[in-house]
């Protein structure tokens, strides 16, 4: 969506000084998704999808319950679902409801040349303003958790707002206001962190030893929470990264190399221009005796 | 060889030649304008030479692979002329002498002396690089074949052959247009004066001229 207000931006892609910094009051917001309370009815899906006005293709079954089988452009969350098999033999839903996590350090932002197409505002969610992007698809080189995609279409890169419109007018995201098992919460960070870790308390007195709040300090703590049954391996919820950071190849890329090469660059022109006026040209005296006794002629333009 | 002299000059480059070679210049300036764009923030204003960040985007890899093709025509004409000869070594710890402008006496080299070698080596090397890297993270065509990491190091590769290549060239304009006097007509008008040849290249002179001249 784009950028209604400013004043709530605090972090723009491709831009090198400060985004508005004076609204300090403005409370960090964060979702919190329970696993261990998710059915897996994908009404967030169809929430998304509408508010979102997002229709995606109608898809092939492959025998697995992920409808659709990936993130899309139109598709900006899905559900994973994955069969655990238990020590004692029995089987175990792990749901795990994908899409952006909405990080306080943003690979995609930190990756994006487009000045302004990525923003972060002050409340913490992370966007993409669209008539800014270029279609380069630098921001799926940058996030760690593999969700950008770019449309087919318009080539341009999508991705879960966390409804941005909708929170900036007081309400929670469409996919938490639809969930009927209330594994979907909404509100400030601080809340949703103080919530997941009751309700971890609560799965551990249940017999969930390893249960966990997932807000990953690699990207310095995400806006979407999960809290885990087994926090121990999130590998078990379709391979959510353990200990997610942005890649060492991208910060090296869009970290230390771009003023370094910038300014080696510009020494490198001026080096040349001052070689020049303290050194001069090489200037070959044709006044010289040429020894070109044997010169043939013609053959102009060749 | 055809005739390569007329009046008080030799041939450089022919007509073919230049042509290349200023294909591949015009596209380097538009490629290196747009690169850098989405390099630095710095550099953004630059994508505006191609018709905005959109445009820049959608038209840079196509004028990459064209200008990776024209270089492999002017490769291939140099590659010869630029293996590096025993002189090359002498003629290298001369080296500070040369920027200081103190040319004399300086060994007998060739059509080209070192720093002309290394901008051309340097050139294949990078473009080879800039090649590979470059169809790895081209979107929307051919990105999505590969894995993310290899995507990842693509694009560090694809960046630093680049700066390698622009400050390269920063020195191969700076030589060829402000430096070296009397160069630039090599590659507009494609002759050289036999003083020039003479002062700068003498075995290649020696060469050109059949050995008649000292």
């Amino acid at each position: 969506m784009p950028s209604m207000q400013s004043l709530d931006v605090q972090l723009r892609s491709a831009t090198t000084t400060a985004s508005p910094q004076v609204r300090i009051a403005e409370q960090e917001v964060a979702k919190l998704i329970d696993i261990s309370k998710c059915i897996g009815c994908k009404a967030c899906q169809v929430a998304c999808m509408q508010w979102n006005d997002l229709r995606d293709d109608i898809g092939t079954t492959v025998g697995v319950y992920d409808n659709p089988i990936d993130l899309t452009d139109q598709s900006w969350t899905v559900m994973r679902f994955a069969e655990v098999a238990r020590d004692d033999g029995s089987m175990e839903w792990l749901i795990r409801k994908d899409g952006c996590m909405h990080c306080e350090d943003p690979g995609c932002l930190k990756a994006c040349p487009a000045p302004g197409a990525i923003v972060k505002y002050a409340n913490g969610i992370v966007d993409f303003i669209s008539e800014n992007c270029i279609g380069c698809g630098y921001c799926i080189a940058g996030c760690p958790f593999d969700i950008p995609r770019i449309s087919k279409k318009d080539n341009k890169a999508y991705k879960c707002s966390l409804c941005s419109d909708r929170v900036a007018v007081g309400l929670a995201p469409a996919c938490v206001k639809t969930c009927p098992t209330g594994a979907l919460q909404f509100g400030t960070k601080t809340d949703m962190v103080a919530r997941g870790e009751k309700r971890v308390v609560d799965l551990k007195e249940r017999g969930f030893q390893q249960a966990g709040l997932y807000n990953p300090q690699g990207v310095g703590g995400t806006h979407v929470m999960y809290v885990l049954q087994h926090a121990d391996r999130p590998g078990l919820y379709n391979n959510l990264p353990t200990d997610p950071t942005i890649s060492p190849w991208v910060s090296l890329w869009k970290g230390i190399a771009k003023p370094l090469m910038a300014l080696t660059l510009g020494v490198a022109a001026l080096g040349a221009f001052f070689h020049y006026v303290t050194r001069g040209p090489k200037e070959v005296d044709e006044s010289a005796d040429s020894g070109e006794r044997t010169v043939t002629r013609h053959d102009r333009g060749a | 060889m055809a005739v390569v002299m007329r009046s008080g000059e030799i041939r450089r480059y022919d007509a073919n030649e230049r042509l290349n070679h200023w294909a591949v210049a015009i596209l380097f300036i538009l490629l290196a304008a747009s690169g850098l764009a989405f390099f630095h923030p710095a550099f953004w204003f630059l994508s505006a030479l191609l018709g905005g960040g959109n445009w820049a985007r959608i038209l840079h890899p196509f004028l990459g692979v064209l200008m990776f093709v024209l270089f492999i025509v002017m490769m291939m004409r140099y590659w010869t002329d630029n293996k590096i000869q025993p002189y090359d070594r002498e003629w290298s710890k001369r080296l500070p002498d040369f920027i200081e402008n103190r040319d004399h006496d300086l060994p007998a080299i060739d059509k080209y002396n070192i720093g002309q070698k290394w901008v051309f080596w340097i050139t294949v090397v990078t473009m080879v690089l800039m090649i590979i890297s470059g169809i790895i993270i081209w979107r929307p065509y051919f990105a999505e074949a590969f894995a993310i990491n290899v995507i990842r190091i693509a694009a560090v590769v694809h960046a630093v052959s680049a700066f390698i290549l622009i400050l390269a060239i920063i020195v191969h304009i700076y030589a060829g247009v402000f430096w070296v006097a009397g160069a630039l007509r090599a590659m507009t008008r494609g002759y050289v004066s036999h003083n020039w040849a003479r002062h700068h290249h003498p075995l290649w002179y020696r060469r050109m001229t059949g050995g008649n001249a000292k």
